[in-house]
């Protein structure tokens, strides 16, 4: 009883102390962060470091404050504030444009009496996870105050113009309340595993495959994935969620990963595979050419490349997936990732989906595919 | 104990009295009635009674004097089933009858499965119909149900079946040319029809040609088709790959009228291919003699 209360005690006074030293000494990121909610610019630091007008301007970025942001750069005249809104928020609707900064840190690289170089992370936080955005900036002083020089990425405009598309789609007639009960409904997309190896991994079974839809009509598809034990009872199901390209067009092969944690692969006799299709309405375009892919070994092993979008439709949304091949041709991974920038038509923008890199070194070929969202496809 | 003993005399009262009172059963009720058909029940004795007549998801009621010929018009019972009577008056009398479905079939429902498959498959399409009265009642008595199964082009497959237990059903091939098919089964007059949409198969041979324009490779493939000869459909995606020093590029095209065409970057002596689906079609060196 004694010792319950002395350890209560305990809990209070470092709960009482942290709370003390947070408000005395605040993390910078985590101060400009908490203005995002009220009027953290005045609990900012005057300018007077390099460093302290990079983690002010980072703050006024988290709270979207673009007129302090955009008033305070060194180098506004070279560019208007919409620019500058573009440049973080995008000129297209996109997952940027509903991002939230999650984090930044700052990384002085150097400094001399009136000029610096700073590296600025941005990682901001998106419906599908957080993207990083690095930003070197120059930090230039000017009087007795420090002011940041940014890097404006302007993204390009694509001239008024038109771009002729032999626009195909299918629409659906699904079967109705007023239909015979021997009128079946239109028929569900046929669609074939035509890969699967289950791999154990960091403590649990990945299930990597490769899906085709084998019919004529778009599908919208999901694999799951049920391990069965030794009595042939069900261990655990899961499915691919967004590792897997879930709009198939005729003849098209997506990937799939299952990721089952906490499972040894020893104690799974058999695995049951459940793909289902579903017939959608759907377009065959907007076509997207994925080019320049590389793979990058190193500390950090990626597949990098970059997407062209070949119809004149805006794509706001792109997601890649790679599916990762040893040199006998077997499907050994499969990764993916997100584009934070919207596609406008004929202008490439860079992609990078990581690759673990114990898996890196035995990749001899890569394939890779992209599902895409347009907030207009179906106008 | 006295109790006791009223209490067993009283059930065997009752109990013989039943018995005295089925033994006296005075109905005289049809074996069988058609759906539909009128019918009568001849009752004996007098007095008035009620005659309750339950069946599935129906119950009659009458008023009635007995020794009358009590009569039912046609449609007064339509679901085919087994039917309860209870003769309700001085006594309780009850019977049985069974209505069946009519002879003469007047409704048919028709399952034809798949409603899409490819050209060429054996045995791909099955077709089950159902035979009904007027009344929706299944039609038990064996009956012949022909099928019929007509293309865009050739002679018209005909099966005739006969139905087990109300339900007749056939196989047939899928054509061999793409196009909708007519999939009728007929019973008697009645007919219904589904329409069974014959697909091209896989893609039998895919060549694609390539020419140089500017710093871009125009890639286009010929017209894809099955081995049957059918044009694959528009929206299949065809995939070209190009692989030069160090990269790749990829992109998947949807077929449009008959052909994939799309433009990739130039890299001598990168090696391009084609595939859709599980098909790889010919490869390319470009800037190789």
């Amino acid at each position: 009883m004694t010792s319950g209360r002395l350890l209560a005690f305990v809990i209070a006074l470092a709960t009482v102390a942290l709370v003390v030293v947070g408000t005395v000494w605040p993390f910078q990121s985590a101060l400009a962060m908490a203005g995002a909610a009220g009027s953290g610019a005045d609990r900012l630091r005057p300018s007077s470091s390099p460093q302290a007008a990079v983690e002010n301007l980072a703050g006024e970025i988290a709270r979207r404050d673009w007129d302090t942001a955009y008033a305070n750069l060194a180098n506004k005249n070279e560019f208007t504030e919409t620019d500058f809104i573009r440049d973080l928020a995008g000129s297209y609707p996109s997952l940027r444009t509903h991002a939230s900064l999650d984090s930044f840190d700052v990384r002085p690289q150097h400094a001399s009496a009136d000029d610096a170089q700073v590296r600025l992370n941005l990682r901001w936080s998106t419906v599908v996870g957080t993207f990083l955005d690095t930003r070197d900036l120059r930090v230039t002083k000017s009087g007795d105050r420090w002011g940041v020089v940014w890097p404006l990425v302007k993204e390009p405009h694509v001239p008024p113009q038109v771009i002729a598309v032999n626009y195909l789609r299918w629409d659906v007639i699904y079967r109705g309340a007023e239909d015979d009960w021997g009128a079946q409904d239109v028929e569900s997309p046929h669609v074939r595993i035509v890969d699967m190896h289950p791999v154990e991994r960091a403590g649990g079974v990945v299930i990597l495959g490769e899906l085709l839809n084998e019919d004529v009509v778009p599908a919208f598809v999901t694999v799951k994935a049920t391990l069965l034990a030794k009595d042939g009872s069900p261990i655990v199901t899961e499915d691919s969620f967004d590792k897997i390209s879930h709009v198939l067009l005729p003849r098209q092969v997506t990937p799939f990963l299952i990721e089952f944690h906490n499972i040894a692969l020893s104690e799974v006799d058999s695995v049951h595979m459940q793909p289902s299709s579903t017939l959608i309405a759907a377009s065959a375009d907007p076509v997207i050419e994925i080019e320049d892919q590389h793979l990058n070994p190193g500390p950090q092993p990626s597949l990098t490349g970059k997407l062209l979008n070949q119809s004149g439709q805006v794509v706001n949304v792109a997601h890649v997936l790679g599916t990762f091949y040893d040199n006998t041709g077997q499907l050994i991974w499969v990764s993916d990732g997100y584009v934070e920038r919207a596609l406008v038509p004929e202008t490439p923008v860079s992609f990078a989906v990581s690759i673990p890199p114990d898996i890196a070194s035995k990749v001899k070929t890569e394939r890779a595919v992209t599902t895409i969202y347009s907030s207009n496809r179906f106008q | 104990m006295k109790s006791r003993l009223t209490l067993l005399l009283g059930g065997l009262i009752w109990v013989a009295s039943a018995l005295l009172a089925l033994a006296q059963t005075s109905l005289h009720l049809p074996r069988t009635v058609e759906a539909g058909a009128a019918f009568s029940i001849q009752s004996a004795g007098s007095g008035k009674a009620v005659l309750y007549i339950v069946g599935p998801a129906q119950v009659l009621r009458r008023d009635v004097q007995l020794g009358e010929t009590i009569s039912f018009a046609a449609g007064d019972l339509h679901n085919a089933g087994h039917y309860l009577v209870v003769l309700v008056g001085s006594s309780t009398e009850t019977g049985a009858f069974d209505v069946t479905a009519a002879h003469q079939p007047t409704a048919l429902s028709f399952i034809a499965k798949p409603s899409r498959l490819p050209v060429d498959l054996h045995d791909g399409i099955s077709g089950v119909a159902y035979v009904f009265d007027t009344f929706q009642n299944l039609v038990l008595q064996p009956t012949q149900v022909s099928f019929q199964l007509s293309g865009v082009a050739g002679v018209p497959q005909t099966r005739t079946v006969s139905t087990r237990n109300g339900v007749a059903w056939t196989k047939l091939d899928s054509a061999s040319k793409e196009g909708a098919a007519q999939f009728t089964a007929q019973v008697g007059g009645v007919a219904d029809k589904r329409v069974i949409q014959q697909v091209p198969g896989e893609p039998c041979r895919l060549r694609m040609n390539v020419r140089a324009s500017g710093q871009r490779l125009e890639l286009e493939t010929e017209p894809v088709r099955d081995c049957s000869g059918n044009a694959v459909p528009d929206g299949t995606i065809v995939t070209f790959t190009e692989i030069y020093n160090g990269g790749e590029a990829t992109v998947d095209v949807p077929l449009k009228r008959g052909v994939a065409k799309t433009e990739m970057p130039a890299y001598h002596g990168a090696t391009i291919s084609v595939a859709t689906g599980v098909v790889m079609g010919n490869e390319i060196h470009w800037g190789r003699e």
